[in-house]
């Protein structure tokens, strides 16, 4: 096999693992003339799939070849895709080579389990090892850790990434069991410890050297650690989902938890078949994690037990105001700003923004425009200086109906799709051409609630 | 009514700014023009850094370069109470001064006259004024602009005889970017690509680093640009691979990477074959016959998991 016939196996090996940040890490850069790279300033997506996902990092596997069973994965042992193996070094040469042609910002590099954890761990390590200290290499190393390589590998492995993660896959051991027979939830909780651990650690040395003026080396180590769940794989509830990520940021200060939905792959394993990715379930995740961590919301309040599933029409915060109508109106002039956060359609800058002006004077809808306020959506539910809903004015039901996208037209009217395409697929592929012409560049990414 | 030609930089702006406001010029009284900018030695945006617009005078006169100003720097001392503006307003004026319209320059002098004589040093905390609108809204089309240039820039190797550039490996890209960002984006580059020798062509201004210093060139067309490297073979390999034909959101991708750059970008030639073959190729998937289970390997580390697994 030849380097790109390699790269073909191993990089479709490895993109059904969303993670793709690049930022956050150590400062440090290369302008001493010897090696290339540079880290610590916002992440940069240096191009884009047509599956909308960004493309930071050199995303590679080291080799498919693995001993794990994990049905929802194409390089499990029973599948008879492809294998192929890199060795480091070539791993180093297409790293340097891409990031000198700024394809991309670092490496993110993760591997089948061969022989066992410890001497697949060694292998990834050594890539960063080489790209650190024989070429200099200052840009971004995201490693895959496997839960149940020694801590020594794991800490090594640390003093070489800027981040490092470990996949939870599944929310429930149960579900591991049945579909990933060799992962385990509690070793991989573990694993996540000693990380946490050590990353806490690295951060208070800085702050003491800093303190201390000290002009010593601080010690590296990976900044953040990350995870991913596939959604759709198995029957857990979006209840179980959010309930791991709770205990995940929680417990481990984990940065990020990703959330993929569940694709069909080539070699299908018999205990899971395929469908077409829930999409749609997939961003609701996103957007409920994201209430998760800047909003303040609790898992209990985005998913119940009667609903354990989030709405799938409209987004989690719309969902839980509709089912809490009582909190509201509320006055944005006077309301805290952990009650603005509440208010469908009201951003986090936006609520942070409001309580700053509204010392000056009292906002009316002027002001709200003018900040760009969602109106449509915040109007029932808030009150200013010149607007004030009649209590119940619109009924829950109205107000879903709204933003809920209508059943019938959506397979017809593509635009109703918008911002996230995804419910039929299928129909979708074939406006693609003209799609491809049509569409503006609109920007609007992380829309505010 | 007074017409200035200016070229279009944020030092040459500050200096005519500077002239103006001590003639107390007000900003409807004058018509501001730019032409082409050109060659500058040192290379450096021409900020002080002392995060005022500090019209003293003398450290700035050296850092002009030794070009003329007209009015010396005593006149102004006395005033230089009266002239220090907000650094916030400095990083503005640095960044809008790139803003292709040529709108700015206006803008920015009624700013900073208001700033001055209007007495209206907060000025720029009033999010209601039109101008200060106008001129928000142009730093975020610059700082776009800036961004993406990091983003999308794509070098070329081109060869160099071996005792030439003392071995380093040499570099070249073709970039177009909106705005006349190139030296806002100069220390970026430095920093990221140190260990190579670098030139990044723009139809403004190109930027080369040797390792050494960076320096400026005139602008230059696209045929001065290499027009292939072989890297791009593994490039689009792996672009082809990493996409999911499973889950295609053409509008996702386009917002963030517009058309417009498309044509310097090499992966870019295969984005419509992705798509056109993509679902094909998950219905293949779909109609694949699911895979049998097939016995557990004898293995001494599987051995090992289950007993942890117990």
């Amino acid at each position: 096999m030849n380097t790109l016939q390699k790269l073909e196996v191993l990089a479709d090996a490895a993109k059904y693992d969303a993670s793709c940040a690049s930022s956050g890490g150590a400062k440090k850069d290369s302008s001493g003339g010897k090696g290339v790279g540079s880290t610590g300033g916002t992440g940069i997506c240096h191009s884009y799939a047509p599956d909308g996902r960004c493309i930071s990092l050199l995303k590679v596997l080291l080799t498919n070849v693995c001993l794990y069973d994990c049905h929802y994965c194409i390089n499990r042992r029973s599948s008879n895709v492809r294998r192929a193996l890199f060795s480091p070094e070539e791993v180093v040469e297409l790293t340097l080579s891409f990031y000198k042609r700024n394809y991309v910002e670092g490496l993110f590099l993760s591997s089948g389990i061969v022989r066992s954890a410890d001497y697949t761990m060694e292998l990834v390590i050594r890539v960063a090892k080489l790209l650190r200290e024989e070429h200099h290499f200052r840009g971004y190393i995201h490693l895959k850790t496997i839960p149940e390589a020694s801590p020594e590998l794991i800490e090594e492995a640390g003093r070489y990434a800027d981040r490092l993660s470990i996949n939870v896959e599944l929310p429930r051991q149960e579900s591991l069991a049945k579909l990933a027979p060799e992962k385990n939830v509690l070793r991989t909780r573990d694993a996540m410890q000693t990380i946490n651990s050590r990353i806490s650690e690295t951060i208070q040395v800085k702050k003491e050297m800093r303190k201390a003026r000290s002009r010593a080396k601080r010690p590296s180590f990976a900044t953040g650690q990350s995870t991913q769940m596939i959604v759709g794989a198995d029957g857990s509830h979006d209840s179980d989902f959010l309930k791991r990520s709770e205990d995940l940021y929680g417990n481990f200060n984990l940065k990020r938890v990703y959330y993929s939905a569940f694709s069909p792959i080539p070699e299908p394993s018999v205990i899971l078949p395929l469908k077409s990715p829930p999409l749609v379930r997939e961003h609701r995740l996103y957007q409920a994690d994201w209430l998760l961590r800047f909003y303040k919301f609790k898992v209990d309040e985005l998913t119940t037990v009667e609903e354990p599933d989030l709405d799938l029409d409209i987004d989690p915060k719309l969902s839980w105001a509709l089912r809490n109508r009582h909190f509201f109106p509320l006055d944005v002039n006077g309301a805290s700003l952990e009650m603005l956060y509440r208010i469908p359609g009201l951003g986090v800058r936006n609520a942070q923004r409001i309580v700053r002006l509204r010392r000056h004077h009292r906002l009316g809808m002027e002001d709200l425009i003018k900040l760009r306020v969602n109106l449509k959506k915040t109007m029932p539910f808030m009150i200013c200086k010149d607007h004030h809903p009649t209590k119940m004015e619109l009924s829950s039901e109205d107000i879903r109906l709204r933003f809920a996208p209508p059943p019938k037209q959506m397979e017809l009217d593509f635009s109703v799709l918008a911002p996230q395409e995804s419910v039929s697929e299928v129909k979708e592929k074939k406006e693609v051409e003209k799609r491809l012409t049509e569409v503006a560049g609109k920007e609007a990414r992380h829309g505010e609630f | 009514m007074r017409t200035v030609m200016i070229e279009p930089s944020f030092r040459s702006w500050r200096e005519m700014a500077r002239e103006l406001l001590e003639d107390m010029v007000e900003p409807g009284q004058v018509i501001w023009g730019s032409g082409e900018l050109y060659e500058d030695e040192d290379g450096s945006s021409g900020n002080g850094g002392t995060g005022m617009f500090d019209f003293g005078g003398d450290d700035n006169a050296k850092k002009s370069g030794g070009k003329k100003r007209s009015g010396s720097g005593s006149g102004s001392r006395s005033r230089s109470g009266l002239l220090k503006v907000p650094r916030q307003f400095v990083r503005l004026a640095e960044t809008v001064c790139s803003h292709r319209s040529g709108k700015q320059w206006a803008m920015l002098y009624e700013i900073l006259w208001k700033m001055t004589y209007g007495h209206d040093r907060a000025i720029l905390q009033n999010q209601t004024d039109v101008t200060v609108r106008g001129l928000e809204r142009m730093r975020r089309e610059v700082s776009r602009d800036i961004h993406k240039m990091r983003a999308f820039v794509r070098f070329r190797k081109v060869e160099v005889p071996e005792d030439e550039e003392g071995g380093r490996e040499q570099f070249v890209s073709w970039f177009e970017p909106d705005h006349r960002i190139v030296r806002l984006n100069a220390s970026f580059f430095k920093k990221r690509f140190g260990g190579m020798n670098f030139s990044i062509l723009t139809p403004d201004e190109c930027m080369h680093w040797n390792g050494v210093g960076v320096s400026f060139t005139e602008g230059v067309s696209k045929d001065v640009a290499p027009e292939e490297d072989e890297l791009e073979t593994l490039w689009k390999g792996y672009y082809r691979s990493i996409f999911n034909p499973a889950r295609v959101k053409i509008k996702m991708m386009q917002s963030e990477m517009p058309k417009k750059y498309w044509k310097n970008l090499p992966e870019a030639e295969i984005i419509e074959e992705l798509i056109r073959d993509s679902s094909g190729r998950v219905n293949g998937m779909m109609e694949e016959e699911n895979r049998e289970l097939k016995p557990r390997p004898n293995n001494k580390y599987l051995d090992y998991l289950d007993e942890l697994n117990g």
